[in-house]
């Protein structure tokens, strides 16, 4: 027993923790610089945000030596339980929960707030590992796709209900994770055509057209139309090309592809007249540089940019970035942190966290990658799937490629419920992988 | 498939974070390096340029004592976030407003910016300011700022000087080198010499947060202000000040200018007023006051009043005719009543006779030797082709041109020439008998009183004059260019003599129209002009020039409906010429009789 303890403090990742402490101490520095200034900075102020950060870190650190020193079976063994207790959580905080912003997402605990949906992303990869690594699954089956999207989809659907956009959003990542177990790429695929319809409907949507008898329109309606009878053309073209015995198949398939499209596009355009409140058209529409008639709709997304265009090659230095300092950016030492990295590191500093982000990434995939354990391997993924969704949302937000969407940079934005959560997250990884050798599985 | 193909899936998603942080990194490098869009929106919201007012220049009179200086007054603002339960009624006794006003002006700041400082009074004077600014500074809303505005010290050339006051929407539009709240020369020679007056703004930069407070503040890009030129005026002041003080209560000008500089010694229209009570917080009503005045003071008689020259334009007659050669010093001309009236007892004159008693059928019959010369056998042809000629030489004495180029406001006058005629008869529809009248200064003719102080001077230089100007000296560097360049008549010098023999004799000579303007030492030579008004009472005007020997001083001096002009400008001139000359004035007589006076 004491043989193999040491063995897996041996395996442990030591590469994985290092980026993510590196991650986290710059992490804090920029939270330090978000939230007070050079004149009045107090390292040993608790009160702040930069000395609860530590406390959080501090925290982390504990609960990281903690949970390393757990059996990996008892991650295993308890997933169902954990992911039955966050679901709880869940419900309970749209009962109880505290509005913070126009969504109900933290409980109230005196001195501090907790977010469950933070907990809910790890335990959502423990389910979905334990459900697909049991030696009866069989990736193919129906029942298995309709369970794992429903073990994925109830935390995701409590989310929404909040309303928390930008956590569901990860949620929707952990199509990597399936994908990478069986499910077809034709997904991946479907999802990025319905992508790029969905942005061709967005700006079409926009447009006016002069209708011949009916008057002036949007010219999605003319879209529409071209949409059909270019189908139809090119559905017939197809037909002909292929050869006689799948004829039938490929005109059915098309046939439902061309509707399809037509559905989703019709329904994209109704819902974001009819269902999107006015300030969530328009930070979309910011974001596909459609003018708004407000003013403001784009005044997060001006000022981070401004920010992070401010800091130039080096920077301005830490601490003094007035954009930062001086609170033009909103959210800045949570959502937004990645502007104070902008302006006081310049491109070398914010391209270097990118670095370490993907770094760790492909850290994370390497890991999945040499393991004989299933659930090892599928949790893994999970953990890549939603540091990659966070990075894709959050940097892809403040650099104005992403709508606004309030969602924390792993390690970096101010909170203790991410903090621990992410820190949750990645050690449980690093526990899993030094037992890799220790594994028959 | 196989757990090996799959395996294969992993490059998918880990090529797929590539991508993806390939696409940030380049967003990053463009934003951050290529564009600077963001950078400069980024400066824009960050810096605030505060712009550090130069020293303006000033005015010195030609002895170089000071005449318009810059003195600090206080603009009240009022920051609207700062305020609570704010006493409008005690602030409104306190800034002396009306209640309705200041509230006015307090919801318009508040309409402005909730952060950013307004103005809610302007220009208190130190004075003014003093005695409130420990109760104002109670108020926490309530915020000063100092503001530079002009002192005229004598109070004196206020239409000369001109106004320096708040920028209009105008010169916003217009001149990028203003700002709102901006001050700068709005008329006179304030506006034009405003380039040099102005100086170069310096310029502090400050760092401001989201609320627009000055947080810190950038030393590398500061640039200090680069003050003003300060201009030496040709205005005396003592003289200024004097002629102000004889013109006061009555319509006039008097013009004053050292003939052999053409620098303008005095330069008066009246009424005048103080050019202090144009600045400050009464700004506004004493403008309009001003502006609704019957007797329009804000009007510059001395450059822009046009009146018809009478008497005073016989001297140019004469001088042209005599060069021209149809007279002759020694030519006698019959006072023949009968076509033209004239005044006092004399019956047939020489030229210096016919100027001391001012006798119009003289001149009427000069004019008319000197337009019909049978050039044609046409008379009418004839007179118009003498006409042209005529115009010409008398042009030359600066009449019918904008005269004074470097005084801003001149008028040019009028002296009719035959296109003129021809289109008021038709060609050839007219003769002399027709335009006669301006034989004697009277008809069409239009001059304004600086053009006769500049015949005065012409005179006293015996065929020359340099234009007329006010300015001595920009910054240390002399004069501006093209002031120094002589214009020389081309009426023979000899001739001149002649005509200064009959100025004298008006002062001298017993039957002389202005023996008031005589002073004992004092060889002055003048003429006197009776400007016809109809029904009502006489323009008084009197040109003259002294020394005789030496002239220092040409002058004109109007005094509107007074009667002749021996009466009133005659001595006035007097007066003037005797304090330019001996610093004082022994004829306090004199002197009372002006000031009383009241037309």
């Amino acid at each position: 027993m004491r043989r193999r303890e040491s063995s897996i403090r041996r395996n442990i990742d030591w590469i994985t923790i290092s980026l993510v402490l590196v991650l986290m101490f710059f992490g804090w520095i920029n939270i330090l610089s978000a939230t007070s200034n050079i004149e009045l900075l107090d390292w040993l102020d608790w009160s702040g945000k930069g000395g609860k950060q530590l406390m959080w870190m501090t925290i982390c650190f504990v609960l990281g030596f903690f949970i390393i020193n757990i059996e990996s079976e008892f991650f295993i063994r308890t997933s169902v339980i954990q992911y039955i207790l966050t679901l709880l959580l869940l419900i309970a905080v749209l009962v109880i929960g505290k509005k913070i912003g126009g969504a109900r997402s933290w409980f109230d605990l005196g001195g501090f707030s907790l977010q469950p949906s933070e907990f809910a992303k790890p335990t959502t990869a423990l389910i979905l590992a334990w459900y697909l690594s049991r030696d009866a699954t069989k990736w193919l089956s129906i029942k298995v796709r309709l369970v794992s999207l429903l073990l994925i989809g109830l935390p995701a659907g409590l989310i929404l209900l909040q309303p928390d956009a930008g956590t569901v959003l990860v949620f929707a990542g952990f199509i990597f994770v399936l994908y990478r177990e069986g499910l077809s790429g034709n997904v991946l695929i479907i999802g990025f055509t319905v992508l790029l319809l969905s942005i061709a409907t967005i700006l079409i949507g926009v447009t006016s057209f002069h209708y011949p008898y009916f008057g002036v329109g949007s010219g999605i309606g003319l879209f529409w139309i071209i949409w059909l009878i270019g189908g139809a053309l090119v559905i017939y073209l197809f037909k002909e090309l292929s050869m006689p015995r799948r004829r039938k198949k490929v005109a059915i398939l098309s046939i439902i592809s061309l509707f399809a499209g037509l559905i989703i596009s019709v329904g994209l355009h109704t819902g974001m007249e009819k269902v999107l409140k006015p300030h969530q058209k328009e930070r979309i529409h910011v974001l596909f540089g459609i003018d708004v008639n407000n003013p403001d709709a784009d005044y997060n997304i001006r000022h981070a940019k401004a920010a992070i265009g401010s800091g130039g090659l080096m920077g301005k230095g830490w601490m003094h970035g007035p954009m930062t300092a001086y609170s033009f950016v909103p959210e800045q030492e949570t959502d937004f942190i990645f502007c104070t990295i902008g302006e006081e590191w310049g491109f070398l500093g914010s391209a270097f966290v990118i670095f370490l982000f993907t770094f760790l990434i492909l850290r994370v995939l390497i890991i999945a990658e040499r393991q004989r354990s299933k659930f090892t391997r599928i949790y893994a993924y999970g953990v890549a799937s939603i540091l990659f969704m966070h990075l894709l949302v959050n940097v892809g937000m403040v650099l104005g490629l992403a709508p606004v969407i309030g969602i924390p940079l792993p390690f970096f934005s101010y909170g203790g419920s991410s903090l621990i959560g992410f820190t949750f997250l990645i050690t449980v990884l690093i526990r899993l992988d030094g037992e890799r050798l220790s594994v028959l599985r | 498939m196989s757990n090996h193909h799959l395996k294969n899936r992993s490059l998918v998603f880990g090529g797929l974070v590539i991508v993806i942080s390939t696409i940030f990194i380049s967003r990053l490098a463009h934003i951050q390096l290529v564009n600077s869009d963001w950078s400069n929106y980024a400066a824009r919201l960050t810096e605030e340029r505060e712009t550090l007012d130069p020293m303006r220049g000033q005015f010195l009179d030609r002895n170089g004592k000071l005449l318009v200086a810059n003195i600090a007054s206080y603009d009240i603002l009022f920051t609207p976030r700062k305020s609570k339960n704010l006493d409008t009624f005690k602030l409104a006794n306190l800034l002396e407003l009306e209640l309705t006003e200041l509230v006015k002006r307090l919801d318009k700041a508040a309409a402005y910016s909730r952060y950013v400082p307004s103005v809610i009074e302007k220009q208190l004077s130190a004075i003014e300011f003093a005695r409130i600014s420990k109760q104002l500074m109670e108020y926490p809303e309530i915020k000063y700022k100092t503001q530079s505005i002009r002192s005229n010290l004598a109070g004196v050339a206020g239409h000369l000087i001109g106004e320096y006051r708040e920028v209009d929407r105008d010169d916003l539009q217009n001149n990028t080198l203003y700002h709102l709240g901006d001050y700068k020369g709005k008329s006179g020679l304030e506006a034009k010499y405003e380039r040099h007056l102005r100086g170069e703004p310096g310029a502090r930069f400050h760092i401001v947060d989201v609320r627009n407070n000055v947080r810190n503040t950038l030393n590398e890009l500061d640039t200090m202000p680069n003050p003003g030129k300060d201009i030496t005026l040709t205005i005396d002041v003592a003289l200024q000040e004097y002629a102000e003080k004889l013109l006061n209560g009555k319509r006039g000008s008097v013009v004053a200018i050292e003939p052999e500089t053409g620098e303008v010694l005095a330069l008066v229209s009246s009424p005048f007023y103080d050019a202090n009570s144009l600045t400050g917080k009464r700004r506004g009503l004493v403008y309009d006051s001003l502006r609704k005045h019957n007797w329009k003071p804000l009007y510059n008689r001395a450059l822009r009043g046009t009146y018809r020259p009478g008497s005073i334009f016989k001297m140019v007659q004469g001088l042209v005719a005599l060069d021209e050669g149809v007279i002759s010093t020694k030519t006698i001309i019959n006072c023949d009543r009968s076509i033209i009236g004239c005044h006092g007892p004399h019956s047939a004159d020489d030229f210096t006779q016919a100027i001391t008693h001012s006798c119009n059928p003289y001149f009427h019959e000069v004019m008319r030797r000197v337009v019909q010369r049978g050039r044609d056998e046409n008379p009418l042809v004839d007179v118009s082709m003498g006409l042209e000629v005529w115009n010409k030489r008398i042009k030359e004495f600066g009449f019918g041109t904008k005269l004074g180029g470097h005084i801003p406001g001149t008028r040019a006058g009028a002296i009719p020439n035959s296109p003129y005629y021809d289109n008021i008869y038709g060609k050839n529809h007219w003769g002399f008998r027709t335009i006669f009248s301006i034989a004697i200064g009277e008809g069409e003719l239009l001059t304004t009183p600086l053009q006769i102080a500049n015949l005065a001077a012409i005179i006293a230089n015996r065929g020359y004059f340099i234009e007329p100007h006010p300015i001595r000296d920009i910054g240390g560097r002399g004069k501006p260019l093209g002031l120094d360049s002589l214009h020389e008549m081309s009426v023979d010098v000899k001739y001149f003599e002649s005509v200064i023999d009959a100025m004298q004799n008006v002062i001298e000579d017993v039957h002389g129209t202005a023996s008031r303007a005589k002073v004992e030492g004092i060889t002055i030579c003048g003429k006197t002009g009776t400007v016809q008004n109809g029904e009502l009472e006489d323009h008084s005007v009197f040109m003259a020039f002294a020394p005789r020997e030496n002239p220092q001083i040409a002058l004109s001096v109007y005094v509107e409906h007074a009667g002749a002009g021996g009466a009133w400008a005659a001595p006035i001139a007097g007066l003037l010429i005797e304090k330019y000359l001996t610093g004082s004035v022994k004829y306090t007589a004199r002197e009372n009789r002006i000031i009383e006076f009241q037309p």
